[in-house]
């Protein structure tokens, strides 16, 4: 038998990282067990840019306040109410003390810019991005004196009513396979990689999401948990998916595979058919709804339209867009109908009515006549060459996950907390975000949980 | 399609780095990027130059090695900035000077030194060449005063013409959008930003070297290195001054200025070099354009070169040793004035120019 960690953390992105530090400051042993490669490390934790967390006063960083009434409002809208009160006004109060608590392990924000995005007021943006946040994290935990294994894929949990004992692994780490420890942090992702699971829910269609984080998050401690009694929460269909670019690679292309060219153009499916009102409403919910629209066509594909007059509007993009001098060379190029898609774009453009054209507000340019009609943004495609990028759902995190109670611990089916078990991050997103998202969400959950998960797994391994 | 294949990858980068933009707080590199959609072969060489290899935006980058994206842009505009020296070269048939720097700058080096020794020897008798000579004057027993001053003032003045040629030509085509003169506001927050290193730091933690772990080391070596020089360089002013000025011979005692100047430069050309060349063979590879290494070691090597000889004859200067010392540090001295044009030292120069661009682009657009 070797040796026995006071707290074992699974996973190695944001949740974990900020669970082992806060355990190794409440005075615990800690391991972190992360599955993936070094290189790989920290998961989706690795793409991400920014942080929503709400304050009182404007700072160096964050241009305005964001009182915990108006972030709660936010997260009321953009989850339509599916979301634990008390859970989600816990996690939103806590933030506040994050924005601090995270430069104190070493995490360096930038200044605020006028940026690209416009969330100067709500988000916090990491110097460097989330990779650099994470070296931060890492190599504080390793002056703290936490031990991190790489390659260690957990691949099964040894638990007895509700009180872990012990994880097993792929990889034998100096010889062990098994590693036991008085408390346990789950922080080890979501089962968006995990393609098959997805089908369960999605069919056959899950073969054409395309996945923008680590292949690494395959659910499979979640799994493990959900079979061992812990009490789930969460839609299954429900996650973050945005339209990415269809030439994008199927795991880990990151962001620069989005697009949100939308609202300045039309979306067609493989029939040269709109399906959407793509003026529907303002960043960032337009960029969020796409994924989900796009799941919902034929083979999973779709592709936006515009012309020459508006390439420099939104961000340079990755993959260049396909371009034809008229729109039948450019439904050639894309293997559509090219008479489809010229009654399309002809049908658009007929449609549309003058307006003063502000992409910052709802404006008044719209379409009459057509179904669906576009409400806002609606401009004539009319100049060429023509322009197009192919789009399919972007997977970026899903919901189903693990209820957890304020201490992040656990809640087993039968109501009861567990002993010893806590969890944070995208494993137990579900708990706040029933659906939808607002940006920045995603590092709040991991850090606030992660924190709290670190800290009573802590208290109650030195009990 | 660009010039060199270099510079196809540095466009593919800016083009990854341009539509993810999570460096931009790190350095000049990434907001100069972000005013262009498209780059020419001057907007290239101009961000490689303006990169100061700091190596924050590897370490930092999700999608650097082995990721399928491959970005590594430390890397990439070390060697698109290595190839600009060569493409701005001044005049251009001896670009080929860059090729194999290393080779060329220690035989320039060698036969500089061997040139003075022989010098000496010849117009001297040998008394003269291992003599103790002290007092004011004692340097132009081995060689008169004007022979020097018109030798070291020449092939200055050479290097000056060349470096002016070179940056000249880079100047023009980093100049699009904004073109024109560099207005002073503009030059003087360069200045600002190049006499601190304000972008050699990692966007605040420090240079990354070995691994993930950040320090300020080189960025310590270069300060020594660069202000060494530049106290050497006030020294020999100095002196010139004094010479001319108010009669005044060399050598000096000392305490007095041109001595002081030169003693503590001196010393700075001593530790930095030898930091800065520790620090390049512990870097990490993934970092570094391998294939110059013989450049900015051959110049780390000269600058070396001239601290040592320069700080060995002040100890020794009233010694025998001190005609075959002074002989070698003149060698040393010539070489590295005439190298200057065809070797690492031009990277100070494009990098201020850049910098320059980079305040008026900041200026333009605020
Ligand atoms: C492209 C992209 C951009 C994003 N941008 C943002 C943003 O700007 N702001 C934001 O708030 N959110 C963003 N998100 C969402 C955010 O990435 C996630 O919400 C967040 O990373 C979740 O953190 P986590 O620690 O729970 O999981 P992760 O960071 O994904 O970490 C999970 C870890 O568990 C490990 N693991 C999985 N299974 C095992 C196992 N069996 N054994 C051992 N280890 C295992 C994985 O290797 C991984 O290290 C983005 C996501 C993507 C994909
Ligand atoms: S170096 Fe990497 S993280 Fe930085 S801007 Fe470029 S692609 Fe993005
Ligand atoms: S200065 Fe540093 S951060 Fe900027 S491009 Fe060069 S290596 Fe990257």
């Amino acid at each position: 038998m070797g040796s026995k960690y006071d707290v074992l953390v699974i996973g190695g992105g944001n949740a974990a990282l900020c669970a082992a530090i806060s355990a190794r400051r409440g005075g615990a042993s800690v391991l972190v067990l992360e599955g993936a490669p070094k290189f790989y490390r920290g998961g989706n934790t690795r793409h991400t840019r920014n942080m929503r967390c709400a304050h009182d006063a404007a700072t160096e960083i964050l241009t305005g306040p964001y009182t915990e009434e108006e972030f709660w409002e936010d997260l009321l809208r953009v989850t339509g109410g599916q979301t634990d009160e008390v859970l989600a006004r816990h996690m939103i109060r806590e933030s506040k003390d994050i924005l601090n608590w995270i430069v104190e392990q070493g995490v360096r924000w930038q200044p605020s810019l006028g940026g690209t995005l416009s969330l100067g007021r709500t988000n916090s943006f990491f110097l460097g991005g989330g990779r650099a946040m994470l070296n931060a994290l890492y190599l504080t935990a390793e002056r703290l004196g936490i031990d991190v294994e790489y390659d260690a894929e957990v691949t099964d949990l040894v638990i007895e009513d509700g009180m872990f004992l012990a994880a097993r692994l792929k990889r034998p780490i100096n010889g062990e396979t098994e590693i036991r420890a008085t408390s346990l942090v789950a922080a080890a992702g979501g089962f968006e990689a995990n393609i098959e699971w997805l089908k369960q829910y999605w069919g056959e269609a899950a073969d054409n999401f395309l996945i923008r984080g680590t292949p690494h998050n395959r659910g499979s401690i979640l799994k493990m948990l959900l079979d061992k009694g812990v009490q789930e929460v969460g839609d299954p269909t429900q996650c973050h998916a945005v339209a990415i670019d269809a030439r994008a690679p199927k795991f880990d292309g990151g962001i620069i595979t989005r697009h949100d060219s939308v609202v300045f153009g039309i979306v067609v499916n493989k029939h040269s058919q709109r399906f959407y009102d793509e003026g529907e409403d303002i960043w960032p919910k337009r960029y969020a709804i796409w994924g989900r629209l796009v799941a919902a066509q034929p083979d999973q594909i779709a592709y936006i339209v515009f012309d020459s007059t508006v390439v420099t509007s939104f961000m340079p993009t990755l993959f260049p867009p396909v371009a034809g001098q008229t729109i039948a060379e450019l439904a050639d190029k894309l293997e559509l109908d090219p008479a489809a898609l010229e009654k399309t774009v002809t049908e658009f453009n007929a449609a549309v009515r003058p307006g003063t054209f502000d992409h910052t507000i709802l404006d008044d340019c719209r379409t009459e006549g057509i179904t669906p009609s576009k409400t806002h943004w609606a401009r004539r495609i009319e100049t060429p060459p023509y322009l197009a990028y192919p789009v399919r759902p972007g997977i970026t995190f899903t919901y189903l996950g693990t209820r957890v109670n304020k201490e992040a611990r656990m809640v087993m089916a039968d109501g009861k907390p567990s002993a010893n078990m806590f969890a944070a991050g995208e494993i137990m997103a579900g708990n706040v975000l029933g659906k939808g998202y607002a940006a920045g969400m995603g590092m709040t959950i991991g850090s606030v949980f992660g924190r709290i998960a670190g800290q009573e797994a802590a208290k109650h391994a030195r009990n | 399609m660009h010039g060199t294949r270099i510079l196809d990858e540095a466009d593919r980068l800016m083009t990854v780095c341009n539509s993810c933009r999570y460096c931009e707080g790190l350095c000049a590199v990434f907001p100069a990027m972000e005013m262009r959609r498209a780059f020419s072969d001057g907007d290239l060489n101009y961000l490689a130059n303006l990169c100061h290899s700091c190596g924050a935006c590897y370490v930092d980058c999700q999608f650097s090695p082995p990721h399928e994206f491959n970005v590594n842009v430390p890397q990439t505009l070390a060697v698109a900035r290595a190839e600009s020296y060569a493409a701005y070269a001044w005049p251009q048939a001896l670009s080929g000077a860059f090729a194999r720097n290393g080779l060329v700058v220690s035989i320039i080096a060698a036969l500089s030194m061997a040139a003075f020794i022989l010098g000496f020897a010849a117009l001297n008798d040998h008394s003269v060449l291992f003599g103790v000579h002290t007092g004011p004057g004692a340097f132009y027993k081995l060689m008169p005063h004007n022979a020097m001053a018109a030798l070291f003032s020449g092939a200055f003045l050479y290097a000056i013409l060349a470096l002016v040629m070179s940056v000249r030509g880079f100047w023009r085509d980093i100049g699009t959008p904004i073109g024109g003169r560099a207005d002073g506001g503009s030059v003087l927050q360069a200045i600002r930003d190049a006499g601190e290193l304000r972008y050699l730091h990692g966007g605040g933690v420090g240079c990354y070297n070995e691994d993930d772990k950040p320090t300020d080391r080189r960025k310590l070596y270069h300060h020594l290195t660069f202000y060494g020089f530049l106290l050497c360089f006030a020294a020999t002013s100095v002196a010139t001054l004094y010479h001319y000025l108010i009669g005044r011979e060399a050598p000096y005692p000392w305490w007095d200025l041109p001595v002081v100047l030169g003693t503590i430069g001196g010393i700075g050309l001593i530790i930095g070099p030898v930091g800065l060349c520790a620090a390049k063979m512990r870097r990490d590879p993934a970092l570094l354009d391998e294939n110059r290494y013989g450049m900015d070691i051959g110049f780390i090597a000269m600058l070396f070169l001239t601290g040592l000889t320069g700080m060995t004859l002040l100890v020794l200067r009233e010694t025998a040793a001190m005609g075959p010392l002074l002989a070698l540090h003149l060698g040393a001295v010539f070489a590295l004035f005439i190298t200057m044009p065809y070797g690492k030292f031009v990277h100070g120069i494009y990098r201020f120019a850049a910098l320059v661009r980079y305040a008026q682009e900041r200026r333009t657009a605020a």
